[in-house]
């Protein structure tokens, strides 16, 4: 069939209204490996630009780390590029396996599955795991990963105010009469950096005979003593029923995700999983970079340390200048804005001055919480945080926001 | 205000609005483009307006413009109670 004028004209509009909305989402392109120091282009079409990246998911500066790359070269050159198969019929190697037991023993769980990414493990595994007599009640600010993966699912779906444990309690009493009450939650909520009561969560699961499952994709390799996640930092490691996290972000930062859990759930999943049957094996490059990162992250607490460094310094130091950002124990800070152009206009003017962050504003996170997103790494040194403060610094007075909170913020440049 | 009205802002109130949310609610409060629920927990409002008045809403018109407010709501519920 063809794609007719009226069609691209269709097109073009939906486009143009997604725009008009201040929605339209323009790539910036890096000319260099990921790291702290990065070559950014853009606009399209402008000089490439060295800047601090204050954005990205490398929490451990692991992503262009020289013993992952060597690890992958090595990988690429014992078990070659792809293997054109998915896992089931002729696309498991040794290493994927290894891989899986070493996250296994990372997470303390019983056994691991790999996917294609943590948004393919979400889409997954409730349908494989779940069906109509069961119902799952998931924390209002769960990544939209696990909202798609809940949608395509036929239990019940519920939800509770956004870590209000008695909310919760509510819910689990109300879902008695079901055959499994899964408890959804995500370990730390991306868009706020704050961690879920996964204590709380799994008390309350043991007392209404409910499952828990959360999503550790930003915590894994660095939340907790050791960086096993959020169940390490809360005291219930070993208890979670099935947990979800990416090699995308902390470890390594390339692509991959696992489901991980009771032997059974992950055995439903090899059988059902959808997105884990159709998909092609994780590219053989990647898991063996994966290994090496395991290796770092399990001999050694010296690059989360570094990150909590890092974290506890830049929290004081947006304070100490005044800036209004979420409190929290993540490397995720959040500095709000409320307003979403103030967002966008100071993320312009933070690039113009070498740092790179980005402004969020709704849908993606509620009206009138318009924000930058600041998220540290090990790679960052003492001389990134005190550059990248002082840009901030700088472009607040600009704008004439530091020392002043939510409700001043407001009533200078509305929501 | 009729008992419907009433008893669809007060579950709201209780479902969705933090404690310390002071902010008034009205029949005619947007809820969903006004972000006091969204797509994803609409679905036990719709499950509660359902078992009170014992209704089936069909997916169709369960429409977030049809949830935008208790006043959208309240309209829906009297068509397909007839």
């Amino acid at each position: 069939m063809a794609f007719s004028a009226a069609a691209r004209q269709f097109y073009q509009s939906e486009i143009e209204t997604i725009r008009e909305a201040g929605l339209f989402k323009e790539e910036r392109t890096i000319h260099s490996p990921q790291a702290a120091d990065i070559e950014v282009e853009f606009p399209a079409g402008s000089g490439v630009r060295k800047a601090i990246n204050m954005c990205a998911n490398n929490y451990l500066g692991l992503s262009s780390h020289p013993e992952v790359i060597a690890a992958a070269h090595a990988g690429l050159d014992s078990r070659g590029y792809g293997m054109s198969s998915v896992r089931f019929i002729c696309g498991t190697q040794d290493i994927h396996r290894e891989l899986e037991e070493r996250l296994t023993e990372f997470l303390g769980t019983e056994d691991t599955l790999l996917f294609p990414s943590c948004m393919d493990a979400n889409a997954g595994v409730f349908e494989a795991i779940l069906n109509d007599q069961d119902v799952m009640i998931a924390d209002r600010l769960v990544h939209a990963s696990i909202v798609d993966g809940m949608r395509l699912c036929k239990a019940m779906t519920d939800t509770f105010k956004h870590s209000d444990m008695g909310h919760l309690e509510e819910k689990l009493q109300e879902h008695q009469d079901k055959r499994f009450r899964l408890i959804i939650t995500d370990g730390v909520f991306s868009m706020d950096g704050d961690l879920a009561k996964i204590d709380e969560i799994v008390a309350l699961a043991e007392k209404y005979d409910a499952m828990v499952f959360s999503d550790e994709s930003h915590s894994t390799g660095f939340i907790g003593k050791t960086g096993r996640g959020v169940h390490e930092h809360c005291g219930v490691f070993g208890k979670m029923d099935i947990i979800t996290t990416t090699l995308g972000k902390a470890l390594g930062g390339a692509s991959g995700g696992c489901v991980s859990g009771k032997r059974e759930f992950i055995e439903m999943c090899r059988q059902r999983a959808r997105p884990y049957l159709f998909s092609n094996t994780v590219a053989p490059v990647i898991v063996a970079g994966a290994l090496k990162v395991m290796e770092i992250v399990m001999s050694s607490t010296e690059r989360r340390d570094k990150l909590e460094w890092n974290a506890n310094y830049w929290r004081k130091m947006m304070i100490e200048i005044g800036l209004d950002i979420k409190a929290g124990e993540s490397p995720i800070v959040p500095v709000m804005f409320y307003n979403a152009k103030l967002a966008q206009d100071f993320a312009r003017d933070l690039f113009a001055e070498g740092v790179y962050a980005v402004g969020f504003f709704f849908p993606v996170v509620p009206k009138g919480a318009a924000r930058i997103r600041t998220q540290l790494s090990a790679a960052h040194d003492q001389r990134h945080l005190d550059i990248a403060g002082e840009a901030f610094r700088k472009v607040g007075t600009k704008y004439g926001i530091l020392g002043k909170g939510k409700k001043e913020i407001i009533e200078m440049y509305g929501v | 205000m009729d008992e419907l009205t009433r008893s669809v802002i007060d579950y709201i109130k209780h479902e969705y609005i933090e404690a310390d949310d002071d902010r008034e609610l009205t029949a005619t409060t947007p809820l969903i483009s006004g972000g006091i629920v969204d797509s994803f927990s609409m679905i036990s409002l719709k499950r509660f307006i359902e078992k009170k008045n014992g209704i089936t809403i069909p997916d169709v018109e369960a429409s977030p413009e049809a949830f935008d407010t208790v006043k959208g709501i309240v309209a829906l519920v009297n068509k397909l109670k007839k």
